[in-house]
């Protein structure tokens, strides 16, 4: 499987998004290829969410069109879609739990739904999902209401790995942890990603998720990708985002310092 | 990528040896799992067989719970793998598996019972609390009048009111033409054409209008409440006006009493008003009975009595709808079942209620303006 240039994943091209008269995105272009981890970063509002939504197929930009392992999803058929949306999993900001089911059903439900396993396998399975991500076999039969953040985000993160995604999307996966979750959080995701090979999207504010997690971040300003680089090469960037978000991390480890 | 596939041979020992090949993996779109598997039943029955693991390009936990499952929940003991599937395989193996089969319990109707009288003195305590906390609050407001929410209570006015007059008009309308003339169909069989004012007028006015208006509300007003505060409570709104210092019944709850029960007896004159207009069009076409006669006729058989009774009906069956839709939007708890069980049985309970109520007032009231 191993190739000199790495496969490309995900590719959008030349995306222009308008909402009524306010534009979002202006000829973006982004390729994300395997086995990295790309960090999106950007101001809020300044369109993070609704580039992930384009690639997840949820809204459809006003001109341009995304690539996903190399098939545009708006143009293929409703099984080749499913397919394709087996190949990527989605870990929404706020988890996105189906609130009537406990966890157990909450991470079946995409096992269940590809109508290949019996009700033992599938346990055997959710039991096991549970374990990766770190949680007790007695949270299984808890609605979601009655967990906290940073179990919801972890049973989303199972969910979102049950069907062995390739591709692993993240809407702010740290946002409402306290700081001591939000790094175990994000050691959970760095280890998974190793034992499962995937490739990895995610928006973040944070700036030590960015560091722990991201290969590459790409910048989002002025409604296009202004920079997509290792983040030590981002310093040479002349941007006054970038500056400023510099500024931000300096400041942060010499406090800490 | 190739998927997932087998052969079949001969081992040393004359048993049979199966060798999986390929990508044992869910990533492999194009396995599926419940037809690998019934193809490899006739192997799982055999306990002799040798499995072979060692060519799988890539083993995921899906395949190995699968492959588990068909070995009768514990690894096959002629089995040749990797170190690392033999960790997959007995991390699944280590994983409960379930109770089937729940023992009868012998007394779960009792316990059901007792769960639904349970169930019913919580809903009698809540509905109880919110009564109380209405009084009270209606006490306080009359200590400060200042604080009273008229703005709010406007607002529902004319969300409860102004924006239900098409729907009540254009049904209580189709319900006076089809009553009316089914009526005169019957009744110029016996001659009596005239009487079809009598009926209808009686019939509008002290039954239909007031339970056409309450059914109508309970269902557009009612469960949109109901449903309005379960979300707040979801959204942890209430809680965000609790904090503020600001009272729930205040804000909430009262100016929607206070609103659709003013509104209501208002509803009901002119559900009644267009369900009399249908009528009297019937009447018309059918009967050839003119609208003068009609009207004249009406003011003469119908006491104005009942049109009192009527309004307060009204009056009455407006704050029950809305005191029972709040009452179980406070109830709903965070989750989307709740939210739905909560509106259907607010709209269904509103509607019994109002019925039953309905049939006390029409027995109380059997002496009056007939």
């Amino acid at each position: 499987m191993k190739t000199s240039a790495p496969a490309i994943v995900c590719e959008a091209r030349k995306i222009s998004t308008q909402y009524g008269s306010t534009v979002v995105l202006h000829d973006l272009d982004l390729k994300v290829y395997q086995g990295e981890a790309l960090a999106l970063v950007g101001g809020s509002g300044s369109g993070k969410s609704t580039l992930l939504r384009h690639i997840i197929g949820l809204n459809r930009p006003t001109h341009g069109e995304i690539l996903l392992f190399g098939e545009p999803l708006q143009e293929i058929d409703r099984e080749g879609q499913r397919r394709v949306r087996n190949r990527f999993g989605v870990l929404f900001q706020q988890g996105a739990l189906f609130s009537a089911l406990p966890v157990f059903d909450n991470i079946a439900f995409p096992l269940r739904e590809l109508h290949q396993f019996d009700d033992e396998t599938i346990h055997r399975l959710v039991m096991f999902k549970l374990t990766l991500v770190e949680l007790e076999p007695e949270h299984a039969w808890l609605l979601p209401a009655q967990l906290s953040g940073g179990m919801i985000k972890r049973v989303a993160l199972a969910r979102a790995l049950a069907l062995k995604p390739e591709l692993l999307l993240l809407d702010e996966p740290t946002a409402g942890l306290d700081p001591d979750r939000s790094k175990g959080f994000v050691q959970l995701i760095r280890s998974l990603r190793e034992t499962l090979g995937l490739t990895v999207i995610f928006a973040t504010h944070d700036v030590d998720t960015l560091i722990s997690l991201a290969d590459r971040v790409a910048v989002l300003a002025d409604q296009h990708i202004v920079a997509a680089c290792p983040l030590p090469e981002l310093q040479q960037v002349d941007h006054p985002f970038v500056a400023s978000f510099f500024r931000d991390i300096h400041q942060r480890r010499e406090r800490i310092n | 990528m190739a998927h997932a596939g087998f052969s079949v041979s001969q081992a040393d020992g004359g048993q049979r040896r199966i060798t999986l090949t390929g990508q044992w993996s869910l990533r492999a779109v194009d396995n599926n799992f419940a037809e690998l598997r019934g193809r490899l039943a006739s192997f799982f029955g055999d306990p002799l067989a040798e499995w072979d693991l060692r060519e799988v390009e890539q083993l995921d936990s899906a395949a190995a719970a699968m492959l588990l499952a068909g070995w009768g929940g514990r690894r096959c003991p002629h089995s040749l793998m990797s170190s690392l599937q033999a960790q997959l395989f007995s991390a699944l193996e280590n994983v409960e598996t379930p109770h089937r089969r729940q023992p009868i319990d012998w007394f779960a109707p009792l316990a059901m019972l007792g769960t639904l009288a349970a169930g019913l003195i919580s809903q009698m305590a809540d509905f109880l609390g919110l009564f109380g906390g209405l009084v009270l609050e209606v006490f306080h407001l009359i200590r400060n009048p200042h604080e009273i929410p008229w703005k709010e209570i406007s607002a529902n006015i004319y969300k409860g009111g102004v924006m239900a007059l098409p729907v009540t008009a254009l049904v209580g309308f189709m319900i006076g033409i089809a009553m009316s003339y089914l009526m005169a169909l019957q009744l110029s069989k016996f001659g009596a054409d005239i009487f079809i004012v009598n009926i209808l007028g009686l019939a509008v006015v002290r039954e239909l209008g007031p339970i056409l208006m309450a059914v109508l509300v309970a269902g557009r007003s009612g469960s949109a409440m109901t449903a309005q505060i379960g979300v707040m409570r979801v959204t942890e709104e209430i809680d965000a006006l609790a904090a503020m210092g600001i009272s729930r019944i205040q804000r909430l709850i009262l100016p929607k009493l206070v609103g659709l029960t003013l509104i209501a007896p208002m509803l009901v004159f002119w559900t009644s008003l267009w369900a009399l207009i249908g009528g009297m069009l019937s009447a018309k076409i059918e009967l050839s009975l003119g609208y003068a006669f009609f009207l004249q006729r009406l003011a003469e058989v119908l006491s104005p009595v009942n049109l009192t009774l009527a309004l307060f009906k009204g009056l009455l069956f407006g704050f029950l709808v809305t005191l029972v839709a709040c009452h179980f939007g406070l109830r709903i708890k965070p989750n989307t079942e709740s939210l739905s069980t909560s509106t259907t049985s607010s709209v269904v309970t509103a509607i019994t209620i109002v019925i039953l109520t309905d049939a006390v007032f029409a027995i109380m009231t059997r002496e009056i303006g007939l």
